[in-house]
C-alpha cells in the first residue's frame, strides 16, 4: 500500500498568512492577560535570582550577575514561549477545537496551517522578548545600541523551539503528554545553556553535549549582543539554529501529515 | 473550467482505500450532476467519511479516480476546494470569535479579499437565519445555531458544491427542519450537494439520489422512491404484543409467516413485509392481545434490509 502522506519538505502557500492572522486575532483579544502571563514569571525568576542571588556573586563573566542572567532570561523566555504556543495551544487548536480541520477544508493545505502556526508561535516569543527587552532597558541593564540586534537572534531561536514543539504536538495523544517534553527536554536544556550560570562551569563531558544544545547557541548569540560585543563563531550558531530549525519543521510535518491525512 | 466539467461537479470512480488490513472503501463509483442532492448513507464505520475525505482530497486513495468541480483530486485538490464548501461533522467554529469574526475569519483562509468577505456577511447570517447576531459569541449560541453557523460558514465562498458530514446529529426537531428547508433553498439556486447521513427521513427529503454503502462497497443506488420500490415489498406490519396473556409474538410470527413476503422477529417485535397485507390484517384480527402497526414501507425499511439489523458501534 502506498503511503498516503508526503515525506517532502513543507512547501507552504500564501494561505499561511490567514492563519497566522486568525492566531493573532485571538491573542488580540486576551492581549493583556498572555503579555502578563509570559512576563510575570521571566522577570520575578530574572529579579529575585539577579538582585537577591546576585548580591552574594562577585562579578560573572565580568558583569553583575542580573546582567548575566538577562540575557539568558531573554532566550529562556523565548523558549518557553514559543514551546507552550507551539504545545498547548496548537494541540487545542489541532485536536480539541478542531481548528486546523476545519481550514483543511478550505483551499489551505497542511503545509499552510503549520507554517502560519510555526510564525505565529515565533511572532509570540518575539513579543515576550520584547517585553523583557524594555523592562531590561528600564532597569538599565541595556547600554548599546547593539542589542537591538538580539531581535532577530529571538525571533530565530522562537522558530527554532516553535519547530520542536510541533514534532512533540504531532506525536502527542493528549495535554499530559507535553508534560514529558517540559521534564525531559525544556528543563533539563534550561540549566545546561548557561541561562543561570556559564555553561564552563560543568564538567568537561556534560560541556561537550551541552554546548549543541538549541538553547546553548541562542544564549552565545545574545548574551555579548546585550553587552554590546559581537558574539565569537557568530556564524556557526546561526547556521546550527537554522539548520536544527528547519530539520525540525520538516520532521513536524511529515508526523502532522501522518497524524492528520491519512 | 471546461463545460464538461462543470457538468458533473462530482464524478468518483473506482475508489478504494485502505487502512492497514482493513479495506475501508472498496471500489466506490459514483457520479452527482449539477443541482442536485446526493447521499451517501450507511451505518457506523461503512466508510462514509472516508470517501468524503477522499473526495475532499485530505488523504490519499489506494485506488480510483476522483474529479472534483472538474479537477483531479487530490493532485489539484486545493483549488477544487476553491468551488466548495464543508459542514464537517464537528462545528470547529472559533470559541473565540463572534458570529461575523468566525466567518471572516475563514474566508481568508480562500484568499477572498477581506471587503468581499464583509460584504458577504449579512447576506450569509440571513440565510442562516442568524441575523442580529454578527457580534454575539460562539459560546452562547444553541446547538441548531451553530449548526447553522457552521452552514453559513461553508458558503462564505460561494461554492457550486457542498459536502455536508451528518449536518443535522444531535439536533432537535425544529432546528433539523430548518437545517433542511435551508438545505432546499440552496439546491433551489443550483448548488449540489453531496450528504452523508444515517437518517433515513432526511435522505428521503433532500436527496434525488443516494447510495447505501456497507463495508465500504455499495450495496444499491438509485433514487430514494424508486429504491423502496426496487428493493422491498409496500407495506409493512409490525406485531408486538399488547397484553400479558397475548401469545408469544416470536411464535405466532413463526406460523404466520406464510401470510407475508418476509418476517423479521427482533426481541418480542415481528415485522411482516408484505407484498399484500390483507389475510395478514384478517389474521390479527382474530388474535386478541396482539396489537399492530401497519404501515407504508420507507428507506429506513431498505436500509435495515441491506445493511442487517446487527448493531455497528
Amino acid at each position: 500500500m502506498a503511503r498516503p502522506y508526503s515525506l517532502s519538505f513543507p512547501r507552504p502557500g500564501r494561505l499561511w498568512w490567514p492563519v497566522w492572522q486568525r492566531n493573532a486575532l485571538v491573542w488580540k483579544k486576551l492581549a493583556w492577560t498572555s503579555i502578563l502571563g509570559n512576563l510575570a514569571d521571566p522577570l520575578i525568576y530574572m529579579l529575585g535570582l539577579g538582585y537577591g542571588l546576585g548580591a552574594l556573586l562577585p562579578a560573572v563573566n565580568g558583569v553583575p550577575y542580573i546582567v548575566f542572567l538577562a540575557a539568558g532570561t531573554v532566550c529562556a523566555s523565548t523558549m518557553n514561549t514559543a514551546s507552550f504556543e507551539a504545545l498547548y495551544s496548537a494541540f487545542s487548536r489541532m485536536h480539541v477545537q478542531k481548528t486546523w480541520e476545519a481550514i483543511l477544508n478550505t483551499p489551505a493545505r497542511l503545509d499552510d496551517v503549520l507554517f502560519g502556526e510555526l510564525m505565529w508561535a515565533a511572532t509570540k516569543s518575539l513579543l515576550s522578548g520584547i517585553a523583557i527587552l524594555l523592562v531590561m532597558l528600564g532597569l538599565g541593564l541595556i547600554q548599546s545600541p547593539l542589542a537591538l540586534a538580539v531581535l532577530p537572534v529571538i525571533l530565530l531561536t522562537g522558530l527554532v523551539f516553535a519547530a520542536l514543539g510541533l514534532i512533540v504536538n504531532a506525536l502527542a495523544p493528549s495535554y499530559d503528554f507535553f508534560m514529558y517534553y517540559f521534564t525531559l527536554a525544556i528543563t533539563p536544556m534550561l540549566l545546561l545553556s548557561g541561562v543561570f550560570f556559564p555553561a564552563d562551569q560543568l564538567p568537561a563531558a556534560l560541556r561537550a553535549v551541552a554546548g549543541q544544545l538549541p538553547l546553548a547557541h541562542a544564549v552565545a548569540l545574545a548574551r555579548p549582543l546585550l553587552s554590546g560585543e559581537l558574539p565569537a563563531a557568530a556564524g556557526g550558531h546561526v547556521l546550527a539554529l537554522v539548520a536544527t530549525g528547519m530539520g525540525a519543521f520538516w520532521v513536524a510535518a511529515i508526523l502532522t501529515r501522518r497524524r492528520l491525512l491519512r | 473550467m471546461n463545460r464538461n466539467a462543470a457538468a458533473t461537479p462530482l464524478a468518483v470512480t473506482g475508489l478504494r482505500k485502505s487502512y492497514g488490513d482493513q479495506e475501508v472503501v472498496a471500489g466506490l463509483s459514483f457520479a452527482v450532476p449539477p443541482g442536485t442532492c446526493f447521499g451517501l448513507l450507511g451505518p457506523n464505520g461503512a466508510g462514509k467519511t472516508t470517501t468524503l475525505r477522499c473526495c475532499l482530497g485530505l488523504t490519499a486513495p489506494d485506488g480510483g479516480d476522483i474529479r472534483l468541480a472538474g479537477l483531479p483530486v487530490p493532485a489539484q485538490a486545493p483549488e477544487a476546494r476553491h468551488r466548495v464548501g464543508v459542514v464537517a461533522q464537528a462545528d470547529a467554529l472559533d470559541p473565540d470569535f463572534t458570529v461575523a469574526e468566525n466567518l471572516l475569519v475563514y474566508g481568508r483562509y480562500f484568499g477572498l479579499p477581506e471587503a468581499t468577505i464583509r460584504a458577504r456577511i449579512p447576506e450569509l447570517l440571513d440565510f442562516a437565519g442568524l441575523a442580529g447576531k454578527a457580534d454575539a459569541r460562539v459560546p452562547a449560541l444553541s446547538g441548531g445555531m451553530k449548526r447553522r453557523l457552521t452552514l453559513a460558514r461553508a458558503l462564505v465562498n460561494d461554492p457550486d458544491i457542498v459536502f455536508l458530514d451528518e449536518p443535522t446529529t444531535g439536533l432537535d426537531p425544529q432546528a433539523r427542519h430548518l437545517i433542511w428547508e435551508r438545505l432546499k433553498a440552496l439546491l433551489a439556486r443550483g448548488k449540489t450537494i453531496v450528504l452523508t447521513t444515517h437518517f433515513m427521513d432526511e435522505a428521503e427529503r433532500l436527496c434525488s439520489r443516494l447510495m447505501v454503502i456497507d463495508h465500504g462497497r455499495a450495496v444499491a443506488e438509485g433514487a430514494p422512491r424508486e429504491l423502496i420500490r426496487r428493493e422491498i415489498e409496500p407495506a409493512v406490519v409490525e406485531v408486538f404484543a399488547e397484553s400479558g396473556e397475548a401469545p408469544a409474538v416470536p411464535e405466532w410470527a413463526r406460523a404466520h409467516a406464510g401470510l407475508a413476503a418476509r418476517v423479521e422477529v427482533v426481541g418480542e417485535t415481528a415485522f411482516f413485509y408484505c407484498r399484500d397485507e390483507n389475510p395478514l390484517l384478517a389474521a390479527l384480527a382474530g388474535a386478541p392481545g396482539l396489537a399492530y402497526v401497519h404501515r407504508a414501507a420507507n428507506l429506513e425499511d431498505v436500509f435495515l434490509k441491506l445493511t442487517g439489523r446487527d448493531l455497528r458501534d
